[in-house]
């Protein structure tokens, strides 16, 4: 089969798509997605297929059209909400943390929540301090759902099609810097299972732990360290609940040590949480603690030069893995 | 059927302006349900479905009667809101509507669940924290959800319940429209109390509910209270709702709570034109509540003589007296409802006592419909390899696309 290179927004429509000419039950709703085309274009060319029955455009309402989409799902449809940015998912807050996750446990049960809520997330277009939330280090706190971090075109689409097809509540994170990234996606269907990593670069001296667009910082990285004779072992870790701990223990019982990158602020983060479980399950393995790479514990800057200072960066990454290896 | 003036008060833009004095001991305000019905209510209502709502709503107060012991007993934990003064509004709503037409309930939610066909065994188990409960004791007093009877929830945010609602009755729409290709005739009912009007949830609701002609009945259960703050302290025009539903060209009506009869029959033609129309409705479901806002109430915020006016109006008092007025009923017959009652809701208690408490191995069911292993927390290791379950695809034939 041939392979192409198309752009992380096209992956996910090609996944959106895919999936609704698939299940009449799938159906787009949130700001701007039909007559628009997406505000970030995501969308592009949705309504025309699909018509106005099935690409829903909202008023600017998050608590009520998420609440909307919750109920729909009850009764066993299957909503993709666009989030413009995840930041405006925390007007939401409500219904996607105290109804979603909690629907299926709470009425011992009867009545699941098949839902995806998609849209950017993360710092660096310079948007300010309330446009750049990274949602995961709060939402992963919460159980009942399942959050998604895609890093590649590829992994867009075939985690953004499981995350349709799953019968669970799906929190899918992409990152507006990275909706023009092109990249190789099969002309045929593929789908990615959730809680499986994928071994980014292999190397042998340190395991980089990443999620979504830090990983290509870590690339970044682990490229700069090869020339100091470094080897890095990167993992894309596609999703954070589930959380493929197994195959973090399998490449840190091989290094011995461990960094992760994560784009949240550190404290109590999907970050802080891989940390203690990589100690947990591998304490005589390490040969030093596991070293942590966040975005910088202050509200976002707008200041190119601060905004960059403050994400993780591939220099930040290099100082971490050599202060880990005791080579700083 | 011609809907009556009373059951489509819809306000001209003039009303608005007048607000008009209270009366000493009238918690909701002008605008009453005051208008003179056209016709005797009851006129709809055969013997049959007479006695059925009576049942009902004798059924719905001695539960909870049972609940209130139960709960001083501490039998039952948590919060706790009993629906007596209020048992009109559920009884006389559900009997209104199909058992395809999915609702959604706030907290104060027993009546609606056992006036929907829930077993007051499996309402009073839940609330005792026992496996035979609705949701295996997993949800409490405040989360009744009942699949079989498509009652979706008790919800205990405030206001959080109403986009549900719209959202039940979109995906009724969608589902029959889209799906199925054909003119879908189903409604939604969602109910609030008075206290969510002021929600964000609530306007949002109202809005998206109007702008997707969703067929949503959003009935306000207005019992004048928000817990402790009376309607006109918290809420602006609280003397007329209408305003509110008008600001989103949602049609409205105000009904007396207190009559299962107006409501049954308001509520008929309500459903009827939703369902017709595709459109969504407001009610102002002028009510009472008889007891506190929680088990921990002591209703200092009102006075007993209000509270006695209100009293005088009691449904089941009016409805029985409207049947053996109409030779429905006699005084005996009433007296034998009343012990089959006593004797349900007594033998509810002892089944929940009866009943076992959830295993252990509960707490980790039902989080997820597909899950990938038990999460034990961040120091045990136990749950390595827990990750490596694939999803189960369902909706999938064979294995495709999984590698």
């Amino acid at each position: 089969m041939s392979v192409r290179e198309i752009e992380y927004r096209d992956a996910l429509n090609e996944a959106m798509s895919e999936e609704m000419r698939r299940d009449k039950r799938v159906f787009l709703l949130g700001e701007e997605v039909a007559q628009y085309d997406g505000a970030y274009k995501v969308s592009r060319g949705m309504l025309a297929e699909f018509g106005e029955r099935r690409i829903i455009d909202t008023p600017i309402s998050e608590s009520g059209f998420a609440g909307m989409a919750i109920g729909a799902a009850m009764m066993g449809l299957r909503p993709i909400v666009e989030f413009m940015s995840w930041s405006f998912s925390l007007v939401a807050a409500d219904p996607i943390l105290n109804n979603a996750p909690k629907m299926l446990y709470m009425s011992g049960g009867q009545f699941g929540c098949p839902i995806v809520f998609r849209g950017n997330g993360g710092a660096g277009g310079q948007l300010g301090s309330t446009h750049s939330w990274c949602v995961e280090g709060l939402y992963s706190n919460v159980p009942g759902i399942k959050i998604v971090m895609p890093s590649t075109p590829y992994e867009a689409k075939g985690l953004l099609k499981t995350a349709i097809r799953d019968d669970d509540p799906v929190f899918f994170l992409e990152s507006e810097r990275m909706l023009g990234t092109k990249g190789e996606v099969p002309e045929s269907e593929y789908l990615i299972p959730f809680g499986q990593a994928r071994i980014a670069r292999a190397g042998k001296d340190v395991t980089l732990v990443s999620f979504g667009r830090p990983v290509l910082f870590c690339l970044e990285a682990a490229e700069t360290l090869a020339k100091e004779g470094i080897s890095c072992e990167v993992l894309d870790m596609r999703t954070i609940r589930p959380l493929d701990i197994g195959s973090i223990v399998k490449s840190v019982r091989k290094t011995s040590a461990c960094v992760v990158v994560d784009q949240s602020w550190s404290f109590a983060s999907p970050g802080s949480e891989v940390a203690a479980q990589v100690h947990a399950a591998c304490f005589d393995d390490l040969d030093n603690f596991v070293h942590r790479v966040h975005t910088v514990d202050v509200p976002t800057p707008y200041a190119t030069e601060l905004e960059q200072e403050y994400l993780p960066s591939a220099r930040r990454i290099c100082e971490a893995v050599r202060a880990c290896l005791y080579r700083a | 059927m011609t809907a009556s003036p009373k059951v489509w008060a819809i306000l001209a833009m003039s009303t608005l302006e007048s607000t008009q004095a209270l009366t000493s001991f009238d918690v909701h305000g002008a605008a009453n349900p005051s208008s003179a019905p056209s016709r005797r209510p009851g006129a709809m209502v055969s013997a049959e479905l007479a006695m059925h709502l009576l049942r009902q709503m004798v059924v719905i107060r001695e539960f909870e009667v049972r609940c209130m012991q139960a709960y001083q007993d501490k039998k039952i934990g948590g919060f706790c809101h009993v629906y007596i003064g209020q048992e009109a509004v559920a009884v006389g709503c559900t009997a209104a509507i199909r058992p395809s037409d999915p609702m959604v309930t706030a907290y104060r939610d027993h009546g609606h669940a056992l006036a929907r066909g829930m077993s007051a065994n499996a309402c009073m188990a839940e609330m005792f924290g026992r496996v035979d409960g609705c949701a295996k004791g997993k949800g409490g007093s405040m989360h009744m959800f009942d699949r079989e009877h498509n009652l979706f929830g008790g919800h205990g945010i405030v206001g959080a319940q109403i986009p549900l609602g719209v959202g039940l009755a979109f995906a009724c729409k969608y589902e029959d429209e889209v799906i199925h290709e054909r003119k879908s005739d189903r409604v939604a009912l969602a109910f609030l109390g008075d206290g969510a009007l002021n929600q964000g949830a609530f306007h949002e609701a109202m809005n998206l509910a109007g702008l997707l002609n969703t067929p949503a009945v959003i009935i306000c259960e207005n019992n004048g209270y928000s817990m402790g703050t009376s309607i006109h302290r918290g809420t602006t025009m609280g003397h007329n709702l209408a305003a509110k539903a008008a600001a989103y060209g949602i049609e409205s009506a105000v009904v007396d709570g207190m009559d299962v009869l107006s409501v049954y029959e308001s509520m008929s033609l309500i459903c009827d034109r939703a369902r017709r129309e595709s459109r969504p409705a407001f009610v102002d479901m002028r009510t009472y509540r008889f007891k506190g806002h929680s088990m921990s109430d002591p209703r200092k915020y009102r006075t007993r003589e209000e509270e006695s006016q209100y009293e005088a109006g009691d449904p089941i008092t009016t409805m029985k007296g409207r049947m053996i007025e109409a030779g429905m009923l006699t005084n005996e017959a009433f007296k034998s409802i009343l012990r089959e009652a006593r004797a349900e809701a007594k033998a509810s208690v002892e089944f929940a006592e009866s009943s076992p408490v959830p295993a252990i191995t509960e707490l980790h069911t039902d989080v997820f419909v597909e899950p990938w292993g038990r999460y034990t927390g961040s120091s045990d290791p136990k749950m390595l390899g827990g990750a490596r379950r694939e999803p189960s695809f369902r909706a999938i034939e064979n294995s495709e696309g999984l590698s």
